[in-house]
């Protein structure tokens, strides 16, 4: 399931403030405020990151209705502190739609998604405009402030070919990097849960504000891109913020004790961005995302001892220690966990220092029809080359890891997310189709 | 065509924004009335107290309160409880506003807590002020004129075709019978929004199983779709259930002529079919024991098709890329139905039709029913 490598914690983005502040804030006082807040807990969070190694201090993200900017270097949503929800989606551009058509999307996308990460309303908003048409904006987000909403973007290798075609004179830019994922010992892959031409994860502290961003956007597409399959998360499981609590997954265990921090500049260039020289120029400064939806076969993992849970893992249920060691943040000692474990086949020191950066959630997509719960970890990493981060470490895991008889990835999908949108009037994927 | 749904187009065939081209009917002024001359109306469990009873034509509104414990739902009718205007899901301790083009004459208020029965009823009178026709774009009523006109010739061809149906029934025909239930059914779907209008002939002609509402004899079409394949077979009832179809659908054939058209309700109606793909065509629901849903899919999209190919000369001029979007879309839609015609001019039985391919339908129908939604702004814009 995912590397147990980790660091937490994250900084708001401070890079920019308050972009495009023409439309109407969908609660404006509140709205205006929570911008401030943002910026006051961002400079808090550096001082927090920059001492947390040794003085573990409280949970430093910003407030839950804050504004995360959407201009910077990178796209928000990947180093960002992780939000408590996820709506993912994974669209399929339609077969007549043209690069022009889609180039066209993207810029009004792009607009949309400043607004509503903005906590604004999408074009001439919900409950405004000619009374004979629908309105612009679905509504339902209509009184809530920003809720730290993040929207970010991603491209699918079947964007740059698919069956051989060459769509939208992109094959030649499609980075290296990007490759048709592997098959992996153990996958079972629906397809109607799997791959898509182009993908926006929305994040948020509210599930009305991650929906209806996913919603309108969808909406948007219409007619370009029609939704392939869309993903539904809570509770996040990796933390970004290592001063945080560390988050359980819905086996009950403590998860993302080891991930990259999203201040921890050093290991970001090193292990999440694109570089320059690293593949095209388009992506320096982007990330390549993996998803795979990963079942968890509940019942029976709960009538597992505990004994037998913990060895699964590699740590302790309560505390998250690793074995032979007191509390969760001591550094483990592989060789004090059982071979097979979890945790000892996926830490960072088993894989040459091998890390991604994980922002996955739980998921509950109710019962299924045999009245098992339908539920697991949606999981999401990023990384600068899956080639050598995912790959060989999913590699590992599908051939010997021991929770393989608990769980089972039934979708996945690869993505290149590029950087971010720098300021106002540039758009989502200029740089791959300008 | 559940019983409910009608209500869309019954409020948009009425309301205010009227390019006033109603042909045959009388049209108010443009005066907006404020909301300080809003009618009140208290709805509880068991009243419904209007604050007036007689007020002039024109732009209506109506404020209502439900002060009741159970969601209510407000109509008005006119003769023949001819829906006029309605709002459905009003809930306990919650307010809602309609507002309406309302013509001079007698009308009904009625509230039904519970949204059940025929509800709480209030008459009241609407004065003076009609036949002030505005100035309108006179090819929007040339659009208006011409889409009455293709109501009343679907309406017609309808009339010989379940006959045929009938016929076959009644001389204990199966296969035949089975063959032109279709095909029965072509005129009506390319206009159901204004067979729709007419308030009591859809739940009698149209009306699914599970749409049937308690105290209501189900019948129509789908009743004897529900006979001829799920039961295969015919008995006296079906028989006479299968006269009485005629009979109701001779009746919706002469109501033609009153129905409210305006541009705004052509645009919208093409939207509603799009939605009524949307919900009932895609899913498989609509003809679950026939499986000819495509049938019904393909005579929406051409009515639809017709009422925007009547406004496209506004809507070019208005809205350039909107109608060139529609134009392909339309197009779109009309080669992946194509695709399912088979040589004897039926489609593939529907259930025959995979999940991938049904996602394929419903993404087609998005794609034109996004943009369709835009039109009837598009019309009227100043």
């Amino acid at each position: 399931m995912d590397a147990e490598n980790e660091q937490q914690n994250a900084t708001p983005d401070t890079a920019d403030a308050a972009a495009t502040k023409s439309a109407v804030s969908r609660r404006a006082v509140i709205g205006w405020a929570g911008a401030g807040v943002a910026l006051g807990a961002a400079a808090v969070g550096s001082v927090a990151a920059a001492t947390r190694q040794d003085d573990p201090a409280p949970a430093a993200a910003a407030p839950a209705g804050a504004e995360v900017p959407f201009y910077g270097e990178h796209q928000s949503g990947i180093a960002t502190p992780v939000q408590d929800r996820l709506h993912f989606a994974a669209f399929d551009v339609s077969e007549k739609a043209t690069r022009e058509s889609l180039v066209k999307l993207l810029k009004e996308w792009t607009k949309a998604a400043a607004a509503m990460t903005g906590g604004r309303e999408v074009g001439t908003g919900a409950a405004t405009g000619l009374p004979e048409a629908p309105p612009d904006d679905t509504g339902e987000a209509l009184g809530l402030p920003a809720s730290r909403l993040t929207l970010t973007i991603g491209f699918g290798p079947s964007l740059f070919e698919k069956d051989g075609v060459d769509r939208f004179g992109l094959k030649a830019k499609r980075p290296e990097a990007l490759i048709d994922l592997p098959g992996f010992k153990g996958d079972k892959l629906d397809p109607t849960r799997s791959g898509g031409d182009i993908c926006v994860q929305a994040c948020a502290d509210d599930p009305q504000v991650a929906v209806h961003a996913i919603r309108n956007l969808a909406r948007i597409g219409m007619g370009t891109v029609n939704i392939r399959w869309s993903q539904l998360g809570f509770g996040k499981t990796s933390s970004t913020t290592p001063d945080a609590q560390t988050p359980r997954n819905l086996m009950g265990f403590k998860d993302g004790t080891h991930n990259i921090a999203g201040t921890d500049t050093a290991k970001l260039a090193d292990h999440v961005w694109a570089a320059p020289g690293d593949g095209p120029e388009w992506m320096t400064g982007g990330s390549y995302l993996v998803a795979r939806r990963i079942r968890m076969h509940i019942e029976t993992w709960d009538r597992t001892s505990l004994k037998e849970q913990e060895d699964v893992f590699g740590r302790t249920k309560g505390e998250g220690a690793p074995y032979g060691k007191a509390k969760e943040h001591d550094a483990p000692d592989l060789k004090a966990m059982p071979a097979d474990s979890h945790v000892a086949l996926a830490h960072p020191d088993a894989n040459s220092g091998l890390m991604i950066l994980r922002r996955g959630f739980s998921f509950t997509d109710g019962t299924d029809g045999l009245g098992r719960l339908d539920a697991g970890l949606f999981f999401l990493a990023y990384q600068r080359d899956s080639r050598k981060a995912f790959v060989p470490l999913q590699t590992r895991l599908a051939s010997s890891d021991k929770l393989n008889e608990y769980i089972q990835h039934v979708g996945s999908a690869h993505f290149a997310c590029p950087a971010g949108v720098r300021k106002p009037g540039e758009w989502w994927g200029q740089a791959l189709f300008g | 065509m559940s019983a409910r749904r009608r209500s869309t187009a019954a409020v948009l065939l009425t309301l205010a924004v009227a390019t006033a081209a109603l042909a045959g009917c009388s049209s108010k002024s443009d005066d907006k009335a404020g909301s300080s001359d809003a009618v009140k109306v208290n709805a509880t469990d068991t009243a419904c107290e209007v604050s007036k009873t007689t007020f002039a034509a024109g732009h209506v509104v109506l404020d209502i309160s439900n002060k009741g414990s159970k969601t209510t739902e407000v109509y008005v009718y006119g003769d023949g409880d001819k829906i006029v205007t309605e709002r459905e899901n009003i809930g306990p301790g919650t307010k809602a506003s309609i507002n309406a083009e309302i013509k001079a004459g007698s009308y009904e208020i009625a509230c039904k807590p519970g949204m059940v029965g025929d509800g709480i009823r209030q008459k009241i009178t609407v004065t003076g002020a009609s036949g002030s026709a505005a100035p309108a774009d006179p090819r929007l009523a040339a659009a208006v004129d011409a889409y009455r006109k293709y109501a009343q010739e679907q309406a017609d061809a309808t009339i010989p075709a379940v006959e045929a149906f009938a016929a076959a029934i009644k001389a204990d025909d199966l296969e035949k019978a089975k063959s032109l239930f279709a095909a029965s059914r072509t005129g009506w779907e390319r206009t159901e929004p204004v067979a729709e209008s007419f308030g009591d002939v859809d739940p009698k002609t149209d009306t699914r199983e599970d749409k049937v509402e308690a105290g209501q004899q189900w019948t129509g079409w789908h009743k004897l779709e529900k006979s001829l394949w799920a039961d295969a077979k015919i008995g006296d009832d079906e028989k006479k259930l299968a006269d009485q179809l005629v009979n109701d659908l001779k009746d919706w054939q002469k109501k033609i002529p009153e129905a409210e058209i305006t541009a705004t309700s052509m645009a919208n109606g093409a939207k509603e079919l799009l939605d009524e793909v949307a919900t009932n065509k895609i899913t498989g629901e609509e003809d679950r024991y026939s499986h000819t849903d495509l049938a019904d899919f393909q005579a929406n999209v051409e009515g639809a098709q017709k009422a925007y190919e009547l406004l496209k000369p506004v809507a070019a001029e208005k809205d350039a890329d909107l109608s060139k979007t529609l134009d392909s879309e339309f197009a779109a839609i009309n080669a992946l139905l194509a695709k399912y015609k088979q040589a004897d001019g039926t489609f593939t039985s529907y259930d025959k039709v995979t999940e991938a391919e049904r996602k394929t339908f419903s993404d087609a129908v998005n794609s034109l029913g996004e943009p369709l939604s835009k039109l009837a702004a598009a019309v009227v814009a100043k």
